[in-house]
């Protein structure tokens, strides 16, 4: 395969050799890279070349279901994810997903602070207050939602439920956020908004950003990575990338070839 | 249907006016005849209730493994085939199989007399009606959105957590409609019922004695029934029907609103 670790010194992320299987059908294979600190990374390929696949192995949601196997390794730390406990290494990396999901029968407030009652952690009504209210400001929903906290998430439109999906994701203060095309059930609008919200944000978090939307990752993106039928083709600074390709099929897929 | 029904009832409403639905005399002595409705309104509310108790426990511990646990296993499609066998098998074989061997067993308890009554016509509706609530609400857990159950899983919680604070309150109100519905359909039930009941047209005295059902006394009195007691019979399943269609109208109307 072709060099795909870039030179990263204390990357937030360390991928080695991951191969993920359905049924013993490998949708991801042997990819090995490392994530830089506190930037946007891309995950780009045409459909089905594992995307997805790759970015719901770095929380192990994969062990959700029987018949996905997971080989390999991910350091976070210096530490094998697989070899901690799911809930420890949940807590340090928060999931967004494609399409908006607020807990239906929740109010915004008890969205946003899910990720502690779920665990059972009782808090002060004060420290809630200024969780809420922290990450509500820090995905630019707090002045639009503020005199309604206590009205169910549902309500909201589909960029504001989204947004409120990435707040409950930073409440409890991971170091990396994993996006699973956030914008793509949004409209323009919507988009940008939350585009401008993950360059904000990489100040103080890592995100990896699966997209399908190759103007999005050279917009937001500092690093990509590109995919194509489970393997790793091409990794590096997304300007590289865009500008000078080094793999043909990387050239084919930004020139719109195919996917 | 319906009108019929209101005409053939029309004499015992002229007859008894209202205090047909909370007298509790029932004599078809001539000369002294006088028809209320009350035991059997009672008793059927009475068994109904008891049996929707007594089936509670059981039908939602099952749907929730099928639904939730054991979703997609063989397991699950095994008990789930199980479930629907059982809903399937015609009233009067639960009937038989009530007097020939559950009334025995009540008998052996020492609950008194003959083991006919209304704790013994409670338990077979109970065990009618535990594969019909047990799927409906199966359904309903199995209809829970996996990208929620996710967002709860990326948050850190547990499976237990994730039924706690997502599965079971988004699946409530259909849970709690397919238990109206169960209900309902333990209202109208009669062979089984008209079998190990008892069938004493008086209003129960106690949970352990006999007592008689809507619709086990239409079956049982119809036959012979002519004047003012004919009246007095389409009159209660008059009754029968106006209670058994609000408790179904509710039950899917929730459902309607949910989905
Ligand atoms: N639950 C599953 N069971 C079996 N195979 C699956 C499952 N999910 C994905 N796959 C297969 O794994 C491969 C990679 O899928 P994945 O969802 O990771 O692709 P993707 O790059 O995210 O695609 P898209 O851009 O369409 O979201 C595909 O061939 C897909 O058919
Ligand atoms: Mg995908």
């Amino acid at each position: 395969m072709t060099q795909t670790i870039a030179e990263i010194k204390n990357p937030a992320l360390s991928i080695r050799d991951l191969s993920i299987a359905y049924d013993k059908n490998y949708a991801v294979k042997n990819v090995t890279v490392d994530i830089k600190k506190n930037t946007v990374t891309a995950i780009m390929g045409p459909s089905g070349c594992g995307k997805s696949t790759l970015l719901r192995a770095l929380n192990r949601m994969h062990e959700l279901y029987e018949n996905i196997t997971t080989e390999g390794k991910v350091l976070l730390h210096e530490e094998n994810i697989y070899d901690m406990s799911t809930i420890k290494l949940r807590r340090q990396m928060g999931m967004v997903f494609q399409r908006p999901n607020p807990f239906p029968t929740m109010s915004i407030f008890d969205n946003v602070i899910a990720g502690y009652k779920l665990n059972g952690n009782s808090l002060k009504k004060k420290e809630k207050d200024e969780i809420v209210e922290r990450s509500l400001r820090d995905v630019a929903l707090w002045d639009e939602v503020k005199d309604s906290l206590h009205k169910k998430g549902t309500f909201l439109s589909g960029g504001q439920q989204q947004r409120l999906c990435i707040a409950r994701a930073l409440a409890f203060g991971p170091e990396i956020i994993l996006m699973d095309e956030p914008t793509s059930a949004l409209d323009p609008i919507a988009t940008s908004k939350v585009e401008d919200l993950l360059v904000k944000l990489k100040e103080h978090y890592t995100i990896i950003l699966v997209t399908h939307n190759m103007s999005q990752a050279a917009r937001i993106s500092d690093y990509s990575l590109f995919m194509y039928l489970g393997e790793l083709v091409e990794y590096g600074k997304t300007k590289n990338m865009f500008t000078n390709p080094k793999d043909p099929r990387t050239e084919q897929y930004l020139t719109g070839k195919f996917g | 249907m319906v009108f019929s029904l209101v005409g053939g009832a029309i004499p015992s409403f002229k007859a008894f006016g209202l205090k047909f639905i909370v007298s509790g005399d029932w004599d078809p002595t001539e000369g002294r005849e006088v028809y209320g409705a009350l035991p059997f309104i009672a008793g059927t509310l009475l068994t109904s209730f008891a049996a929707l108790l007594i089936s509670l426990p059981l039908s939602f511990s099952t749907s929730l493994f099928l639904g939730e646990y054991y979703k997609g296993t063989r397991v699950a499609r095994i008990l789930g085939m199980l479930v629907d066998l059982l809903a399937g098998i015609p009233s009067i074989v639960y009937g038989l199989w009530g007097f020939y061997v559950l009334r025995p067993l009540m008998i052996d308890l020492g609950f008194g007399g003959q083991g006919f009554g209304i704790f013994t016509a409670s338990l077979i509706l109970a065990i009618m009606i535990i594969p019909y609530a047990t799927s409906l609400s199966n359904e309903i857990i199995a209809m829970v959105p996996n990208d929620l159950k996710e967002a709860a899983y990326s948050l850190g919680a547990t499976r237990l957590e994730v039924i706690q604070t997502v599965t079971i309150p988004t699946a409530r109100s259909g849970i709690v409609a397919g238990y109206i519905l169960s209900f309902g359909r333990a209202l109208g039930e009669t062979m089984a019922v008209t079998m190990l009941i008892g069938n004493t047209n008086r209003v129960p005295d106690s949970f352990f004695g006999t007592g008689n059902t809507m619709a086990s006394v239409i079956a049982n009195q119809f036959g012979e029934a002519d004047g003012l007691k004919l009246s007095s019979l389409i009159a209660i399943g008059l009754l029968l029907f106006l209670i058994t269609g609000i408790v179904n109208g509710v039950g899917k109307l929730i459902i309607k609103k949910m989905t």
